[in-house]
Order: C-alpha cells, then sequence, then structure tokens
C-alpha cells in the first residue's frame, strides 16, 4: 500500500513536464491551424459541433483525457501485453480490409455510429512498437543475428502488408520509420546508407536524363549517377575495409580516367563519356570481387553487391520508368520538376506553394489567409495543412512550428537515451523516428520536396483518429519515462 | 540496461532530424521571403473585384427639361451546373426563343475557345438586356428555372425624339479604347457621339469595387476584410444642356423632308440654342441591344442621318458671307459708308462677269447688304487685293483678308463641345500660289460673295450672326450650360474678339436690318421685334441652297441663327421664313396661331433629292 503511493507519487515527480509542454504547444498550435483551414464565411463560429474546428477542440479534450488515463497504465501490463496487442491489432487490419466501405478508393476507415469514423492504421504503429520493444528486450536477442533480425523485420513488414491492401500505401510507408530505429539499435549503417543511395539515384538520374553537359552528348543523370556509385562504392571500401592501397587505386583509376576522357571529348572528338565511365565500373567491380577472393571477408563481398547495384541502377529505372503507367510517371516527374502541370498532377503542390508562398515573413494573419480558407489547396485542413501555417503566420511562425518539432523530437531522443531497459529505449525510438518520417514527409510534400504521400502531420492535421494515435503512442512511453527509476528501488 | 556500443547513434539520428528541419526552413525562406511572385498569384486567384458601375448622368435642356435617364434592363444568367430538370419548351417560350437556339446558346457557353472564363460553378450571361415585360414574365416562373438568374442592368433611355445628334449615344468600347483609357474594361459603356462622348468622363462617374473572396470553383464566399476596402461608386454627374428643346422640335420639325442645318446660339454666352441636322432619326433607335442592326441601317442610307451636318456639313456660305466683307473692307479702309459701287445686273470688268438682280446703281455698303448686291462686294474685295498702298502684293493683300476670316471664326474649328466638328474653308495666299501660280484679284474675286473655295459650317455661320449681334465678340458656341457638381471648360467661356471695331458692327448691322424692312429678308419682319438678317443663296452642282442668318432683337439681341437648306432654291424660299419662324419661337416662347399655320406648310414641303449618292 505504502509502497504504491510512494510508487505514484515518484512517477508523478518523474513524468517528463518538458516534453508534456511541448505536446500541449503543437496541439494548441495546430488547432489554430485547423481554424484558419476549415474558417467557413457563412459560419463564422469556431467552436460550433458544426465546424471542423469545433470537432478538433473535441478531439484535442479527448486526447488530453486519453492521455491521462495512459499515465495510469502502468508499463508491467504492456511488457505483458504487448504481443497479445499486437496479434489484436493485426487482427483488426486483416478485418478492416473486408469490412471497411470504399471511401475515396481506400478501404481503412470503420465506421463508428454515424458520424464518427476511426482509422485502425492510425493505432497499429504503438502495438508494432510494443512488440519490437518487447523482442528485442528478450535475452539473447541480437541484432546482429540474421534470425533475430528477421523476425523484427517481418513484424514490420506485416502491418505494412496489411495496410496497403487497404489501399493506404502513404500510411503503410511510414512503418520504413522503424528502420531507422534498428539503426540505432545496431542494424548495420551500410543498409541505411544503400536505401539513400538509391534514393539520391533516382532522384538525380531520373531528373537530368534529358538535360546534356554543354557541347557534350552525355546525359547529365546518366553521368552524375555513375561519378555519384564510384564516390559511394570507394568510400564504402575506405570505411569499412580501410584498405587505402585499394582505395588510392581505385580512385586514381576512376576519377583520372573520367577526367581523361572528358578532356578528349572536349578538346578531340566529342563522344559520350559514359561508356568510358561504365567501362571503368565494370572494372572497379571485378577488382572488387578478386579483393572479396583474395581477403575472403564478407565486407568485401556486400560493397562488390553495392557497387553492381549502384551502376545498374540507373539503367534498370529509366527502363521501369518507361513501363509505369502514365499517371505514375506523371507524378514522379512533376515531383521532379520535369512537368510542370499546374492544373492536373502538379495541382496540389503548386497551389500549396503559392499558399505558403503568399504569407510572406510575418503571414496574412489569423484568420486572413485566402488560398486555403477558399480551398485552393486541397485536403488543406488534414495533410496540407502546413499551408495554412505558412500562409497566416509566414516565415516565422513556420519555421516556428518547425523548431518546435525538432525540439520535440531531440526532447524524445534524451528520453529514449535514458530508458533503463532495452524496451523503454527501443519504444521511444519508434514513436521518435514516427514522428520524424511524418514530419520529413508532410512537410516536404507541401514545400514540393518529397512526393505526395497522404500521411498527417503529428497533432496539426485536422482529425481524431490521428490525434488519438499519436497521443496513444507517445503517453505510453511517457508513462514507461516516469517509471525509469521505479525498478531500481 | 543500457546499449553503449551504438549509443553515439543517437547524435546521427538527432542529426538527421536537424537537416530536415534546417532543409525545410531553407526552403520556406526560398518560398516566402524571396518570391513576390506567389503573392501575386494568390491575389489573382483568391481576389474577384466585383465592379459596381454608377448610374450615369442624365442630361437636361436648358430649361429644366429631361431629355436623357436610365433604365434597369435585365440580363437573363446561368449556373451551368445549378441547372436541372429545366422544362426547356415552357422556358423557350416564355422568353420567346426556339428550343434550337436555346441549344445554340448554351453550346456557346460551354465552349472554352469562344468563352474563355467559362465555369460550370459561376453565373454565365445566357441572354441580355430582356424587356421589363419579359421580366415580369419571366421573373413569374423563375422558380422552375434552377439555375438560372436575373441580373441588373442599367440602359440608356431617351425621352425625346429629337436631339439625336446631340445627344449621341453609349455602346459597348471597342477595344481600342479600353487601351487607351485604364478606366474601362472589356464589356463596359462609353459614349460613341453626341455629348455622351464629348462630356464621358463627367457623365460616367467613378465605378465602385467590391473585393470579395472566390474559392477554387469561382464561388463567392465573403467580402475581403468585411469590404473595408470596398469603394463606393461615384455617380456621374448631370448635364444641363444649352438646347431648348422646344425650338430644337420646331426646327427639326421645320426641316422634315430637307437635308441642311439650323443652328442657334445665344449670342452674349455663346450657348446653342438648337442644333438641327436634317435628316435626323428618333434617339430611341439607338436604345439597348437594337442599336447595332439601327447603325447599320442608317450607316447604309444615301441620305446619311447619322452625319451632324450642323458641325459636320461645310457648304458655300453664299451672299450670308458678304456682312463679313463690308466689315472687313471697312476696317481696312478700302471703303467708307459713303463709297458705292456701280452695279448693272453684275459685277462687269476685263471680261470677268458676276452676275446679280436689278437693284438701283451705283449704291453704298447698307443697301448692298440689304439688297444683297453682289457687284458690290466684288468691286471691294478687287480693290482691296490690288491695293498696293497698303499691301506690297497680293498675297499680303490676301494674308490679311485671311487673318480677318480667321478672327470671326472661320477655317477653323470652333471648339464646340461636340465631336465631329470641321474646320471649313478659307483660301490663303499660299493655297492660290500653289493651285493656281500666277493669280490675281479677279481669279477669285467670287469668295468675296461666299462662293468659290470658300466653305463654312452651319455652326459658323451661326457664329457670325452672333459676332454681329454682339458687335464685334462672339464666345466658343457650346452646348452645356452646366454640369453638375462641376464646372464647364475655360475654353468654352472665352471671348474672342475679330479685328474689325464695333463702329463698323453698327453699319452692317444697319444694312442687315435693311434687309429685314425691305429687302431681300422681308418676309422675316415683325412687329413684335427688329430682326436683322441676310439672305444667302449658294450657288452648287445642282439647285441652289437656301440659307439664311440673322439675329433679333436687334438691341440686346437674344439669338442669332443660320439656316441652311441644301437645294432649297432662293434665301428667301426656305432660309427665312424657317429662321423668322425659330426667332418667334425662341424670342416668344411659342409661335402665333398664323406662324403655326406657315410653320405646318414648311414642315409639309418636302424637297426631292433623288436617291443619289451624295
Amino acid at each position: 500500500m505504502t509502497e504504491q503511493e510512494q510508487g505514484s507519487k515518484g512517477i508523478f515527480l518523474s513524468i517528463d513536464w518538458m516534453t508534456i509542454m511541448l505536446y500541449v504547444i503543437l496541439i494548441v498550435w495546430g488547432w489554430f491551424s485547423v481554424c484558419g483551414a476549415c474558417y467557413d464565411f457563412n459560419n463564422p463560429d469556431l467552436f460550433s459541433w458544426e465546424t471542423n474546428s469545433g470537432k478538433q477542440i473535441v478531439w484535442g479534450g479527448t486526447s488530453l483525457v486519453l492521455a491521462a488515463v495512459l499515465m495510469l497504465i502502468e508499463k508491467r501490463f504492456y511488457d505483458t501485453a504487448a504481443y497479445v496487442i499486437y496479434g489484436a491489432m493485426m487482427l483488426l487490419l486483416a478485418v478492416t480490409i473486408v469490412i471497411a466501405p470504399d471511401t475515396k478508393g481506400s478501404r481503412s476507415w470503420l465506421p463508428l455510429g454515424s458520424s464518427v469514423k476511426i482509422q485502425p492504421a492510425e493505432f497499429a504503429k504503438f502495438a508494432v512498437a510494443l512488440a519490437l520493444g518487447k523482442l528485442m528486450d528478450q535475452y539473447g536477442f541480437s541484432i546482429r543475428k540474421t534470425k533475430d533480425i528477421g523476425i523484427a523485420i517481418g513484424m514490420i513488414f506485416l502491418p505494412m502488408l496489411l495496410i496497403i491492401a487497404q489501399k493506404e500505401t502513404g500510411s503503410a510507408l511510414v512503418y520504413f520509420a522503424f528502420f531507422l530505429m534498428l539503426y540505432r539499435e545496431g542494424m548495420t549503417g551500410s543498409l541505411l546508407f544503400t536505401g539513400f543511395a538509391c534514393v539520391v539515384y533516382f532522384v538525380v538520374g531520373m531528373k537530368f536524363s534529358e538535360d546534356y553537359i554543354i557541347d557534350m552528348p552525355v546525359s547529365i543523370g546518366e553521368f552524375t549517377v555513375l561519378l555519384l556509385a564510384m564516390i559511394f562504392t570507394i568510400g564504402m571500401v575506405w570505411v569499412y575495409c580501410k584498405n587505402l592501397r585499394a582505395v588510392k587505386l581505385m580512385a586514381y583509376t576512376c576519377f583520372g580516367g573520367t577526367l581523361l576522357a572528358m578532356l578528349f571529348s572536349i578538346y578531340a572528338i566529342p563522344f559520350n563519356v559514359c561508356y568510358v565511365m561504365l567501362g571503368l565500373c565494370i572494372l572497379m567491380i571485378c577488382y572488387l570481387i578478386v579483393l572479396a577472393l583474395y581477403n575472403r571477408l564478407i565486407r568485401y563481398a556486400m560493397i562488390t553487391l553495392f557497387a553492381i547495384m549502384s551502376t545498374s541502377f540507373f539503367y534498370i529505372t529509366d527502363t521501369l520508368f518507361e513501363h509505369l503507367d502514365d499517371h505514375q510517371r506523371i507524378r514522379i516527374e512533376v515531383l521532379l520538376g520535369m512537368k510542370d502541370d499546374p492544373r492536373g498532377a502538379g495541382y496540389n503542390v503548386n497551389q500549396a506553394k503559392i499558399a505558403i508562398g503568399s504569407g510572406g515573413l510575418f503571414g496574412k494573419g489569423f484568420l486572413n489567409g485566402t488560398q486555403t480558407k477558399l480551398r485552393y489547396v486541397p485536403e488543406q485542413h488534414t495533410d496540407f495543412i502546413f499551408c495554412t501555417v505558412g500562409e497566416e503566420e509566414g516565415f516565422i511562425g513556420s519555421a516556428g512550428v518547425l523548431i518546435v518539432y525538432l525540439l520535440f523530437i531531440w526532447r524524445l531522443i534524451a528520453l529514449a537515451e535514458r530508458q533503463t531497459d532495452t524496451m523503454g529505449r527501443v519504444y521511444g525510438y519508434c514513436v521518435l523516428c514516427i514522428f520524424l518520417f511524418h514530419l520529413f514527409i508532410n512537410v516536404g510534400m507541401v514545400l514540393g520536396l518529397t512526393p505526395v504521400i497522404g500521411i498527417p502531420l503529428p497533432f496539426f492535421s485536422y482529425g481524431g483518429s490521428s490525434l488519438w494515435g499519436f497521443t496513444l503512442l507517445l503517453f505510453i512511453f511517457l508513462r514507461m519515462d516516469a517509471e525509469r527509476n521505479l525498478k531500481r528501488q | 540496461m543500457k546499449n553503449h556500443v551504438y549509443e553515439n547513434r543517437k547524435y546521427v539520428l538527432a542529426g538527421i532530424a536537424l537537416v530536415i528541419v534546417l532543409c525545410y526552413i531553407i526552403r520556406l525562406a526560398f518560398l516566402q521571403l524571396s518570391d513576390e511572385e506567389y503573392k501575386s498569384r494568390a491575389n489573382d486567384n483568391a481576389f474577384f473585384n466585383n465592379v459596381i458601375f454608377p448610374a450615369r448622368g442624365v442630361i437636361y435642356d436648358r430649361n429644366g427639361e429631361l431629355l436623357v435617364f436610365n433604365q434597369p434592363a435585365y440580363d437573363i444568367m446561368v449556373i451551368m451546373r445549378e441547372v436541372k430538370n429545366l422544362d426547356t419548351l415552357d422556358f423557350c417560350q416564355t422568353i420567346g426563343i426556339t428550343q434550337q437556339q436555346f441549344d445554340e446558346r448554351m453550346a456557346l457557353i460551354k465552349d472554352r475557345n469562344k468563352n474563355p472564363g467559362y465555369s460550370t460553378y459561376t453565373q454565365q450571361l445566357f441572354m441580355p438586356q430582356i424587356s421589363a415585360q419579359e421580366y415580369g414574365v419571366f421573373q413569374e416562373k423563375l422558380f422552375r428555372f434552377h439555375g438560372f438568374y436575373i441580373r441588373e442592368r442599367t440602359i440608356r433611355r431617351y425621352a425625346t425624339d429629337h436631339c439625336a445628334h446631340i445627344l449621341g449615344d453609349v455602346a459597348e468600347v471597342s477595344q481600342t479604347e479600353v487601351e487607351r483609357d485604364d478606366y474601362y474594361d472589356p464589356g463596359d459603356y462609353i459614349g460613341k457621339q453626341g455629348v455622351e462622348r464629348s462630356y464621358e468622363t463627367e457623365l460616367r462617374g467613378v465605378k465602385g469595387v467590391q473585393i470579395l473572396l472566390r474559392d477554387a470553383h469561382g464561388r463567392i464566399q465573403g467580402h475581403y476584410r468585411n469590404g473595408a476596402q470596398d469603394r463606393k461608386p461615384i455617380p456621374g454627374k448631370n448635364l444641363t444642356l444649352s438646347i431648348d428643346a422646344k425650338l430644337q422640335a420646331l426646327g427639326e420639325r421645320l426641316m422634315e423632308g430637307k437635308m441642311g442645318a439650323i443652328v442657334a446660339i445665344e449670342p452674349k454666352t455663346g450657348e446653342i440654342l438648337c442644333m438641327v441636322s436634317a435628316p435626323s432619326y428618333d434617339p430611341h433607335r439607338m436604345e439597348g441591344k437594337q442599336r447595332s442592326t439601327q447603325m447599320m441601317e442608317m450607316q447604309r442610307d444615301p441620305m446619311k442621318p447619322m452625319l451632324n451636318r450642323a458641325i459636320s456639313g461645310t457648304y458655300p456660305p453664299g451672299s450670308t458671307f458678304k456682312t463679313s466683307q463690308g466689315l472687313t473692307f471697312l476696317q481696312e479702309g478700302i471703303i467708307t459708308s459713303s463709297t458705292a459701287y456701280p452695279c448693272y445686273r453684275g459685277f462687269v470688268t476685263k471680261g470677268m462677269r458676276v452676275g446679280c438682280h436689278g437693284h438701283g446703281s451705283p449704291l453704298p455698303l447698307i443697301p448692298a447688304i440689304a439688297t444683297s448686291c453682289n457687284g458690290y462686294f466684288c468691286w471691294g474685295l478687287y480693290h482691296m487685293l490690288n491695293n498696293r498702298k497698303n499691301y506690297k502684293n497680293i498675297q499680303e493683300a490676301m494674308t490679311t483678308w485671311k487673318d480677318y476670316m480667321v478672327s470671326m471664326g472661320f477655317g477653323y474649328k470652333l471648339g464646340v463641345d461636340l465631336p465631329g466638328e470641321v474646320r471649313g474653308m478659307i483660301p490663303n495666299a499660299d493655297y492660290y500660289d500653289r493651285r493656281l501660280g500666277q493669280w490675281n484679284a479677279l481669279g477669285v474675286i467670287s469668295i468675296a460673295i461666299g462662293q468659290g473655295e470658300v466653305t463654312l459650317t452651319p455652326l459658323q455661320i451661326a457664329n457670325l450672326g452672333a459676332t454681329i449681334a454682339n458687335r464685334g465678340y462672339y464666345i466658343t458656341p457650346h452646348i452645356v450650360k452646366r454640369i453638375e457638381g462641376g464646372h464647364i471648360a475655360d475654353s468654352l467661356l472665352v471671348k474672342h474678339k475679330t479685328k474689325v471695331e464695333k463702329q463698323y458692327y453698327d453699319m452692317v448691322v444697319e444694312g442687315m436690318r435693311k434687309a429685314v424692312i425691305g429687302g431681300t429678308c422681308r418676309s422675316a419682319n415683325t412687329s413684335m421685334y427688329e430682326v436683322c438678317g441676310k439672305t444667302g443663296t449658294a450657288q452648287n452642282r445642282g439647285k441652289d441652297h437656301s440659307a439664311f442668318m440673322g439675329f433679333a432683337p436687334k438691341d440686346n439681341p437674344k439669338i442669332a441663327i443660320a439656316v441652311y437648306v441644301e437645294n432649297g432654291g432662293f434665301g428667301a424660299t426656305f432660309g427665312v421664313p424657317i429662321g423668322a419662324l425659330m426667332m418667334e419661337q425662341f424670342i416668344n416662347g411659342k409661335l402665333s396661331p398664323a406662324s403655326e399655320a406657315r410653320a405646318s406648310s414648311f414642315q409639309s414641303r418636302h424637297i426631292d433629292y433623288g436617291t443619289r449618292e451624295r
């Protein structure tokens, strides 16, 4: 009895109020943005249940109640029930595919009563995070063991597949955020780097494939991708194998050869330098194979694979791109700025840019935005909510939101690092990586930097499901954090 | 259990977050701080400037009689998206069109090539300017025609059947007018002719604007800043013309079936009391949507009813011009009041002959004016041009003569406040040097009697009357007496003095008085007031033109007038009696029963002009 009282008192003192403060700032700020985005000229009452701003107050209020309730649930419960929750959630996701009505082509919304709908995908994240925490906290789990990492990745891919089956590809992509957590837990960084390299190859290669270097029959895209393939491969040999002799040899051959070819092309006969670069890459791959066989090191083999992938990437994607559906290809082309299509596929992003750009330094003021209020920006109160911030609060406001987010994420990193057990840390990293991923994709797409993937901006976008989902995610972790000192007693 | 091995990777993750946020802040700065383009595109998107048209100023005559006013008209508008379950048959019958016309019109609205601003959410013009009666019927059934609306506009209406040339008309602006003046947008109305055109800036007022917010579909969502930046329209200024509507009506009546012009001026003020151009047309023809067809029809008419002959037609002034010659010769000392020239049925010298009618000879200036002696004025000009004491050569003499004419308002535009004035023709030395090379007084002598190269507009002839009535000056003739809340241009109030002194004018006045008492203008004589006048019978290719120039009363003249009837024969045939009736109407305010009878007979005396192009 006394122990329990002490415990709950201790918990209250150990709650991280700073995070809660940032959370409240974001929710209130978000509510003002929803007001701006949903302001209806015929119904100017911001608190009416008829308006989205009025509803958002209810969602915010219930979130606080939810947060309070979550603070009462002990960590022991999650420790025990993690797999059960995970299993139940997967079942719910699967059931949703079957019973959810078709809304705009996706089957992800479950109607509760007449006016409220929930999206199970928003709630599945915490279940996956808990299950991953539990899994990795098990004695003997090692991320370097193929079996263990296989189970972890399987746990991530299962909900992804279910959500993709609901036709909510955007929400499914969020689960890639867990790989950041795996990286922190010791997964080799080369995997992360390979993913990054793929994105860079794709963007640069596609965007500049039709542009040519002045006076030379050389595609900038192809040239750059091949050059990057050389730099990345040589860099990996340097970082992972510390074989300086090989690095020097490869660097001199590749860059020297490329430079000579370019000079020849400029001053003698113009020709496609890429052929020479392709040859140099193949030479490099052969050398790596020799190194791998000679040294008997798996690292060389992996780097060789990377080099082969890098070299062939441009040619493979180019071919694939040709075979894409028209609307998908146009979407990619618009995103990369290769096509200007302000009325069609680029409409959303273009209008979003106009809305944000018209905000200027200080913005137009609360409820004075015109673009978002007049519905030039589609999905302005959900996925494109950041437009309202940009238009009404200007550069000051939107940069402010980003900085608060940065502080929030940094704070969560600090909290995750101070956890005394693996489960707390893993769960904490899952939470912050999800927030980071949402921020990256959502704000990026509004600014025209990332693809238009329909995922909400946490705490800002209108909607009960997402707000509850993020609150759930966050406050389970805050409770875990509050308990961090108890175990020692 | 802390995982110390990989703890440093937290910095990688924190760094990734930092890099993302920094990239986005840089991008925001680029979008929001460096580029003004987005701002203007946002405004184009969202602001809809709803123009509120001011009421155009109305126009009154000098006695406050309403001439031109505005009347509401109704456009039928349609919002395509809202058109549902339309009973097309009923609809077409209500507004009096056929099913086929309906289909064509709808297709035209939907054609984005011809209607670039088309949106299914906004009002599109279905049919312009339906009448009040049609509107009444349509309004009753409107509730059944979903998606159709009524938009009110005003159209220009005329309260008079007269004054068509003076009042002019309004119509949609042309592309060039839009480009020339920022005020106009396509579809606006602008004065095209007459006072509507010359006083366009006063009449039109200032457009107001409501700044409305428009959503992505073009639907109006509300007022920007609750209308704080809206501007109210400023109504146009009302005009009071110097025209006397009754006098104008009489003039148009008397000129029925004839071609020509009557211009009357109040000498003291330069105000134009009437300006009749015949043939004329009913100003109602220019109302509303029928304007373009009516206009086309009139432009094809060989009688050219659209031409304002009073200011755009030039005619030989004939004998009315002799008064100006007498004044010039007196001032230049060529003649005195007692100088007499012989005239034996004309001016005859060195094989040259200008015919004249029978009268006593030789005779001095006053009877020469009264009897309209050709010989006298030919001799006068002959002596002037050949006077080598005053002028070095004939060129100098001619230039002096021209200067006198110009000082009397000839040869250049008078500057009346109506569009389309022409300058007429006063030849000068240069002109003859070029035309004739070597020339002498005899070769140009016919200008002394208002023939030959000399042409004047009826307005200039009337202005000559006003100058004589004023004994030596005129005020620029103008047609607008008052602008409500404004003032008329100073240039219209300038007093122009001629080069001739008042004492010589008194002699000419005496001659014109004699012409009425016992000369060519006898039929204008009346016991009610002293009329002064001068006939004109101008030769031309066809039958002579009949002209009259005069004023009354002799002292403190109230009206100066010019009457010009094309191919009317002697001045006394049409010119004098019409002039007399006009003066009576203006001075007495009405016609006596006897005059009324005469007016009716002149109204029905038509001149046959044939159908040839002129």
